[in-house]
């Protein structure tokens, strides 16, 4: 059989189009999240551990009922760590339906995804879109960025520096201090938070060094590590996520570099591994609203329910309190409609995962919770879960009640007119 | 002071050669094919995810053998049956075609390994520090790193200069018309070099790959700076693409433990003050924080200045 140019030309045509031809979801009638963060290059290791994160959680909601009837569908989206990725995976999910999206790897594509929503919201009533920030903790998107469209789960940058700093005061042994930090708005944030709190708390502490390297981008932090050797100090604090804590902490390991560690995400991919090969037993501090072995009862058999059905711990325990409180804003506002939720959650008390009341201030959509600070090593017998198969768990350091991690905001939140 | 200039040297230099393994295969294919082979970072890459796999089954050792054959052999397929053919529509083409291939290699690698990074892991009998300088422990895997480097180039510095192989491929860089007309299979000669430099390549992927990350972003990640390296060096110039390696590899290296800044440089004229408070964030960023992009300045200059490359002898 012959085919003329034409139909060659229409037949690939047609291939062409086939992807563009997405079958319109008719009557399936869930509750749909997207999760839009990185699924592959530099952040996947700890975009894919969200991503199922988020999954559990919406079975385990699911198979207590769900929200008014509905069942809860979490649909991945890869931004690829890029703000404009980002911003076209957020579109793509709008333009499928979606109105509720959740992040929270990079502050930088939180503000990007705030931004988007809260104008696409003005130009497009009656189909506001909502967006949950899990992990993104640039304390302007609660300050002079804030939106009546974004709530936060996780404790600002600013909050945990100032339960980190607190907890320094009275360690004597502190006298060089390293600053470490990804070159980008949170790591920024990190790193003015840390000098100005570490000039009132500790006048008498010198810090050596203050570095900012390229965001995910450096495999061998080798030199690095070398660099903080010749300043002398005796603490690092920093607050890199993802690889770049891991390799990190393992180019520190292969250097023999002993110091102690205050960090945000000890516990992420590849952590708990690298500080193992250090040796820094129980010199190795995070900061965080939950660790395992609090020994709060529903937190561990949670903690068991996930580790039997993955080969990971509960990275994030914000990550529970959003969809559960999600869960709870659907039932009182007894719609899903994306204004109505977020009427609902502002003010909202909630007993957390790991135990004791969080609530969303309504100023600022900041989620106030009790924040812990651990350090992570050899275990006794009331630290029953360890990481990463490495033997060693973390241990309960210092408990800081949600009243004493309220900062003050500068929020001026616009609603919209109801 | 002094330990750190002597563990960034050492850091440096291993860096270089890492860049040099797979530069010298870059440089040597396209000093024979006239053509820059955009997907040359991912044989790299497949070096160390065949190396990785190779490890789960019979170890670390059989893997460094057998994961550079199996890429080079794949790197020799390519030219053969893809290349080879491409080969007749020009140097356009032949460009097009290794940049649509590293997508291609990359798509399959994250198809069979998946995104996340793998645990490759060193081999427990290297698996200690080699010794230690004032209070910096020195792994012994990557003194291993760098030694296997430097044999390479011993290696491959005496095939070209003093085999009879080395000979044929060095009259087929500059007269491979006389080289044919004396009975040689030029043809197979290329298939041969593209084939040896993939491998060399994924040499350096084995070798790197546990003592960095082995991912499916490494080749995208190094590509770039490939290019600087064998731009630099001087097109299809090994001695260029050496020296050049070792420079970039001690610039960056160097660059991270500099934490001057332009208000420093100032500050030693007595002037403390930023005179364009504009340019508060330039005032501000220090050599340490720009280290990153201090190959790529290098490549501008070169280009500017001497485009012939260090040691190159024929325009880029």
């Amino acid at each position: 059989m012959k085919f003329g140019w034409h139909a060659k030309l229409a037949g690939a045509l047609a291939l062409v189009a086939i992807p563009f031809v997405v079958p319109v979801s008719g009557a399936d009638d869930t509750i749909k999240i997207a999760y839009v963060d990185p699924l592959s290059g530099g952040g996947a290791s700890i975009g894919e551990v969200g991503l199922k994160t988020f999954q559990f959680l919406a079975d385990d909601l699911n198979a207590k009922g769900g929200a008014l009837g509905r069942k809860f569908e979490i649909v991945a989206y890869d931004n690829k760590l890029n703000a404009q990725e980002t911003l076209v995976q957020v579109q793509k999910a709008i333009d499928s339906g979606i109105r509720i999206i959740t992040q929270g790897n990079g502050s930088a594509f939180a503000a990007a995804i705030s931004d988007f929503v809260t104008k696409y919201n003005e130009r497009n009533l009656g189909k506001e879109v909502i967006y949950f920030n899990y992990a993104a903790v640039d304390p302007v998107l609660t300050n002079d960025k804030c939106s009546f469209w974004h709530f936060r789960w996780d404790a600002n940058s600013d909050q945990k520096m100032q339960a980190l700093t607190n907890y320094m005061k009275d360690r004597k042994n502190i006298k060089k201090i390293y600053l470490i930090n990804q070159d980008y708005s949170f790591g920024q944030a990190v790193r003015s938070a840390a000098v100005a709190m570490l000039k009132d708390k500790r006048p008498d502490v010198e810090i050596v060094g203050d570095e900012m390297h390229p965001l995910l981008k450096i495999t061998d932090f080798a030199p690095y590590i070398a660099k903080i050797k010749a300043s002398g100090a005796d603490s690092v604090i920093t607050g890199n996520w993802g690889q770049d804590f891991a390799l990190l902490v393992k180019a520190a390991a292969d250097a023999g570099l002993q110091t102690d560690w205050y960090t945000y995400y000890a516990g992420g991919t590849g952590g708990p591994t690298a500080i193992k090969q250090t040796g820094l037993n129980h010199r190795v501090f995070a900061v965080g609203e939950g660790i395992p072995n609090l020994g709060y009862g529903p937190a561990d058999e949670f903690e068991k329910a996930i580790r039997a059905k993955y080969n990971f711990s509960l990275f994030y325990p914000r990550a529970v309190n959003e969809m559960r409180m999600l869960q709870a804003a659907i039932e009182k506002a007894k719609s899903t409609e994306p204004t109505k939720i977020g009427a609902a959650l502002e003010g909202m008390k909630f007993n957390v995962y790991d135990g004791g009341e969080g609530m969303m201030r309504a100023d600022d959509h900041q989620f106030i919770q009790p924040l812990y600070i651990s350090s992570f090593g050899e275990r006794s017998a009331k630290e029953p879960f360890d990481e990463e198969s490495t033997g060693w768990g973390w241990k309960l350091a210092g408990k800081i009640e949600a009243a004493n991690t309220v900062l003050p905001t500068t929020c001026k939140m616009s609603r919209p007119a109801s | 002071m002094l330990e750190l200039v002597l563990v960034s040297t050492l850091n440096g230099v291993l860096y270089g050669m890492l860049l040099f393994l797979m530069a010298s295969g870059l440089t040597l294919i396209f000093s024979m094919m006239g053509v820059l082979n955009f997907a040359h970072a991912s044989f790299y890459m497949l070096g160390a995810f065949f190396g990785f796999q190779i490890s789960q089954l019979v170890g670390f050792w059989p893997g460094l053998i057998l994961a550079p054959i199996l890429a080079g052999f794949i790197g020799a397929l390519i030219e053969r049956y893809g290349l080879r053919n491409v080969h007749r529509h020009g140097h356009v083409a032949e460009l097009l075609f290794t940049f649509g291939l590293a997508f291609v290699i990359e798509e399959i690698v994250q198809m069979i390994w998946g995104k996340l990074p793998r645990d490759y892991r060193i081999p427990p009998s290297l698996d200690f520090s080699a010794f230690t300088i004032f209070s910096t422990n020195y792994p012994a895997y990557k003194m291993f790193m760098l030694l296997f480097a430097i044999g390479i180039f011993v290696a491959l510095l005496l095939v070209l200069t003093r085999t009879r192989v080395g000979l044929i491929i060095q009259a087929s860089l500059t007269h491979p018309h006389m080289v044919g007309m004396l009975g040689h299979n030029v043809p197979r000669i290329f298939m041969l070099v593209f084939g040896l430099g993939c491998a060399l390549a994924a040499v350096a992927g084995v070798i790197a790959g546990p003592a960095l990350v082995t991912q499916s972003n490494m080749a995208a990640l190094l590509g770039p700076i490939l290019f600087v390296v064998v731009v630099i060096g001087g097109l299809g110039s090994l001695s260029g693409a050496f020296i050049a390696s070792l420079l970039i590899g001690l610039l960056q290296t160097f660059a991270v433990a500099v934490n001057l800044s332009i208000s420093d440089i100032f500050g030693v004229f007595g002037i403390h003050t930023n005179p364009l408070p504009f340019l508060s964030d330039i005032w501000r960023v220090t050599v340490a924080q720009i280290a990153p992009i201090m190959p790529y300045l290098l490549l501008v200059l070169i280009l500017v200045f001497r485009p012939t490359g260090l040691m190159g002898t024929r325009d880029t």
